[in-house]
């Protein structure tokens, strides 16, 4: 025979990853050379891995490389399945491993979406501790910051960190590629409780269409009853132009993103500070979100370092009226919350509505008022939104009803 | 080599009594062992002795050594305040080579990557062994059970205690100076080979049979400030460089940019902040690692935002201290060593920037030291262990890879924060037992990992005062269980030979751990 399957990174510079090659032989059993920085400490474990690995994947005889620059088990496990795939690619069994506990809690469709984090879904080593920085969501990576020969191989690896990794309550997100790659993704992640789907480059409500059909039949295949909510990402001039169709095409349909990159491109200028040129743009996504009734999310800062800019930037966004932005650093993730929290005067307008609104629920009354003016149910809304972001943000305590009007 | 006889010390360690030849005393506790009697005095010299004209000047050091009467068996001094730019080090065992002299005892104040030549000196002979930190290749010749003595790692601290308990006497001590005059006066702060401050060779200088200093800026008589006093020298000689200025200092400290670390310095700050350890008058000493930098600038701005004024801070001193003497923020930096040009300048500049010595902070011996007076300190660990104790000179595969440096010394603070990751690539940070016992778990108070902080169950004062005010704070057992569930299980202790191949010793001298051979 004399194929060999690769798959990973080895070199210098690679931490938390291994390199794996598999050469599948007619007969002779399994042989495992191993090199890795842990192997007094991990090395017997990780050749159990990769034995009972191979088991699962069917395959009986082979030799096997690895150099782990510590990987953790679920890393490995990718790259095994990765490197036998790439070899044999009508293996259909997949490797994978248990779904820890912590994997395993859902998210509700109104919940707050002001920071999302995005992850390179080919670096396992990033994802760790992302979750500990608080964001409210997670996108595990599929398309741009994933190299095109490696694609195959970051579908396992985001499979096997949805079920592994603790992202500590952040809604779990993950961008698949452009259609129709994109739909050829989601058999690795609708099983494993991924809670909302990015569709990037979005043209048409067809796309959207497409994905959640292909959505409800895995998710009919694999017996699960969880809503898997959708945010279509627009980034081009059509796209902007078709935000309202786009954002109202499915029910599923949680949140509108506008992706400013690739807009400004497809404009034919390019992206300044003041962004005079996606005013239209964005604009147009935050309308098109709240006429189909969902979040606006407002496109990424790129200058990690620019704490400042980036403040600008969100009290901007929050201005337009987007509900949240994206962030390519953990520490933007902060900065985000801050900017988005509600500021003492609208925190104080929307406990006197919401205490107003208690009340009248608790006479019995159809309508709301304050004062003299009635309160519409939007605006009701709202205010019990501001109140819940001011409690989370630190800015108003828990316990406000009794402690009058006095905030944290 | 038969393995030596060994004792159960007071942490349950089996550790050497003999020590190349020397008895040693197992560790006795914390605060335990004070022995009594008088010190080892140093050798009587008389100034009838030395040049009138206080000219000692010698052609090179070649015959400073062999002027110093340098033969087999001796013990050599050197100090790591051109840390891994230092030239000397290397230079004394070539001319020891030279001279024919072998089996050399080197007490080093720390070595560094850049002393890896000294293998070389220990193959053919020159040198026996190190008694000193051992990083980089020479832990590993040492893990690997090539040299021929024992090693012996000691504190700062510990080590001028060893000199005045006569546990080390020091035959020659070779004192590599920035700036020096004939008469031996020297310091670090001006020459082309500029650190800082030279107090880590101030005991080698007090009791030493000989001394000896080596410069490459040698200036006319008086060389002020005196941190090296010409009147306990005996020798002086020049080289071209002592050593290479872009490895002594750095020129620009890094900070981190570990989301990770970040958040751990970011919680470290606010720890002390929210311990109400941050007041008015109050004092900390931090590393020149990554995570203590950050921490510092983390502290800093609570300190701008709260209007609150320490009253010293210890470096290892960086633009960051500098900064905080500079803006006010604090009213004296009291030096240990200085990390970066910034430091270097602010010493020579500002009299408020003032250096010290292990005498000053860290000895046993003393009547009193510095280290004891900090409201915190916040150092490095390689593993903590569920109990608090904590492991800085080897990693979890039983390597020797770091010194102890102050590490030992500062854990005698008011509070000692360990700001460290949950685990390094697959390996977890917190284990159940350290695979060598370094610092004693009743004196580190606080693990802040970026999965939480975990406040030592004997600081009862500092749970209470931390309690309700948002800190992420845990048990060290639940996020062991964390991270042991994330890396795959707890990993395989290292399988390591009998053989003893390094002592640690306590800050009193006594030896607290051992380190074994690697298998290879």
């Amino acid at each position: 025979m004399g194929a060999v399957g690769q798959a990973g990174r080895r070199g210098d510079r690679v931490r938390s990853d291994c390199w794996i090659a598999v050469s599948p032989r007619e007969s002779g059993g399994i042989t495992i050379s191993l090199k890795s920085k842990v192997e007094s400490m991990y090395g017997d474990s990780i050749r159990k891995l990769i034995e009972d690995g191979l088991e699962v994947l069917g395959v009986g005889h082979a030799d096997v490389e690895i150099v782990d620059a510590g990987a953790l088990p679920f890393v490995i496990a990718a790259r095994l399945e990765a490197a036998v795939k790439r070899v044999l690619p009508d293996t259909a069994a997949e490797f994978l491993p248990e779904a820890k506990p912590f994997t395993k809690y859902g998210t509700t469709r109104d919940r707050f979406r002001r920071s999302r984090l995005y992850l390179p879904g080919d670096q396992s080593k990033l994802m760790l501790n992302a979750g500990l920085h608080g964001p409210d969501a997670v996108i595990l990576d599929l398309e741009d910051s994933v190299a095109p020969g490696e694609k195959d191989a970051a579908r396992f690896v985001v499979r096997n960190a949805l079920r592994s990794v603790d992202f500590f309550g952040a809604e779990r997100m993950v961008r698949i590629n452009q259609l129709p790659a994109g739909l050829e993704d989601l058999r690795y992640l609708v099983p494993h409780n991924v809670h909302l789907i990015l569709i990037p480059k979005v043209e048409s409500p067809e796309q959207v269409i497409a994905v959640d059909a292909r959505i409800q039949e895995l998710k009919a295949e694999h017996g699960i009853d969880a809503d898997i909510y959708l945010m279509p990402i627009v980034e081009s001039a059509l796209g902007c132009w078709r935000a309202y169709e786009i954002a109202a095409a499915s029910p599923s349909v949680v949140a509108l993103a506008v992706g400013l990159e690739d807009y400004t491109a497809d404009i034919g200028t390019q992206r300044t500070n003041e962004g005079r040129e996606s005013f239209w743009a964005r604009s147009q996504v935050v309308n098109g979100a709240r006429a189909a009734g969902v979040q606006a999310i407002d496109t990424v800062f790129s200058d990690v370092t620019d704490m400042e800019g980036l403040m600008e930037s969100v009290l901007e966004a929050k201005g337009l009226g987007f509900d949240g932005k994206g962030c390519i650093h953990p520490r933007q993730i902060e900065v985000v919350h801050r900017g988005f929290a509600p500021k003492e005067k609208e925190i104080d307008k929307a406990k006197r509505i919401v205490l107003a609104f208690e009340k009248a629920e608790a006479d019995g009354l159809g309508v709301v008022s304050l004062g003299s003016k009635m309160i519409d149910p939007p605006v009701v809304k709202r205010a019990l939104r501001t109140v819940d972001m001011a409690m989370r943000s630190g800015l108003l305590r828990e316990d406000w009803r009794e402690g009058g009007a006095d905030n944290a | 080599m038969p393995s030596p006889e060994m004792k159960k010390n007071a942490a349950g360690r089996m550790v050497p009594v003999d020590i190349n030849g020397q008895t040693a005393v197992p560790y006795q506790g914390v605060g335990k062992y004070r022995p009594t009697g008088n010190r080892a005095a140093p050798r009587i010299a008389t100034c009838v002795d030395y040049p009138e004209s206080g000219n000692k000047v010698v052609p090179d050091l070649k015959t400073a050594l062999k002027e110093a009467g340098i033969r087999d068996g001796m013990t050599i001094s050197s100090h790591h305040h051109l840390r891994n730019g230092d030239f000397v080090a290397n230079a004394v065992f070539d001319a020891a080579d030279e001279l024919g002299v072998k089996d050399l005892r080197w007490f080093p104040s720390a070595s560094f990557p850049c002393h890896a030549p000294i293998i070389e000196h220990m193959k053919n002979g020159v040198v026996h062994h190190i008694e000193g930190s051992m990083n980089g290749p020479l832990g590993a010749y040492c893990s690997e059970g090539k040299m021929r003595g024992m090693g012996v790692l000691r504190s700062h601290g510990g080590r001028y205690q060893a000199v005045q308990d006569g546990d080390v006497h020091i035959d020659i001590a070779v004192i590599a100076a920035p700036t020096a005059d004939p008469f031996g006066n020297a310091h670090g702060l001006t020459g082309p080979a500029a650190c800082g401050l030279l107090g880590f060779a101030l005991a080698d200088s007090q009791y030493a049979d000989r001394v000896i200093v080596v410069t490459d800026n040698l200036i006319e008589f008086p060389c002020i400030p005196w941190q090296i006093q010409g009147n306990n020298v005996d020798f002086v000689t020049t080289m071209d460089a002592i050593g290479d200025a872009s490895k002594i200092v750095s020129g620009t400290t890094q900070i981190t940019k570990s989301p990770d670390r970040l958040r751990i310095a970011e919680m470290t700050a606010r720890f002390v902040k929210e311990a109400g350890i941050m007041h008015d008058g109050f004092s900390f000493q931090g590393g020149a690692g990554g995570t203590s930098l950050s921490f510092a600038i983390f502290l800093m701005d609570m300190m701008r935002e709260a209007g609150i004024k320490a009253r010293f801070v210890r470096g290892g001193s960086t633009k960051y201290l500098t900064r905080m003497l500079e803006e006010g923020l604090t009213d004296y930096i009291l030096d240990g060593q200085t990390f970066d040009l910034d430091g270097v300048r602010s010493m020579r500049e500002n009299p408020s920037h003032v250096d010290t010595s292990p005498f000053t902070s860290y000895n046993w011996h003393g009547k009193g030291n510095f280290a004891s007076m900090l409201d915190c300190v916040v150092l490095g660990a390689t593993e903590v262990d569920v109990n608090f104790n904590a492991n800085v000179v080897t990693h979890s595969d039983g390597r020797l890879l770091h010194g102890i440096g102050g590490w030992q010394n500062c854990l005698s603070s008011k509070c000692t924060i360990l700001p460290i990751p949950a685990f390094r690539d697959r390996i977890p940070v917190i284990v159940d037992r350290v695979t060598t016992l370094v610092g004693p778990g009743e004196l580190i108070d606080v693990i802040v990992t970026e999965r939480g902080i975990a406040i030592n169950p004997l600081r009862e004062d500092l749970i209470k005062a931390v309690h309700g005010k948002g800190l992420p704070i845990r048990t060290i057992q639940e996020m062991k269980a964390e991270i042991d569930d994330l890396v795959g299980g707890a990993p395989k202790p290292p399988e390591l030979e009998e053989k003893v191949v390094a002592a640690i010793k306590w800050v009193d001298g006594t030896v607290i751990d051992c380190v074994r051979q690697v298998k290879v």
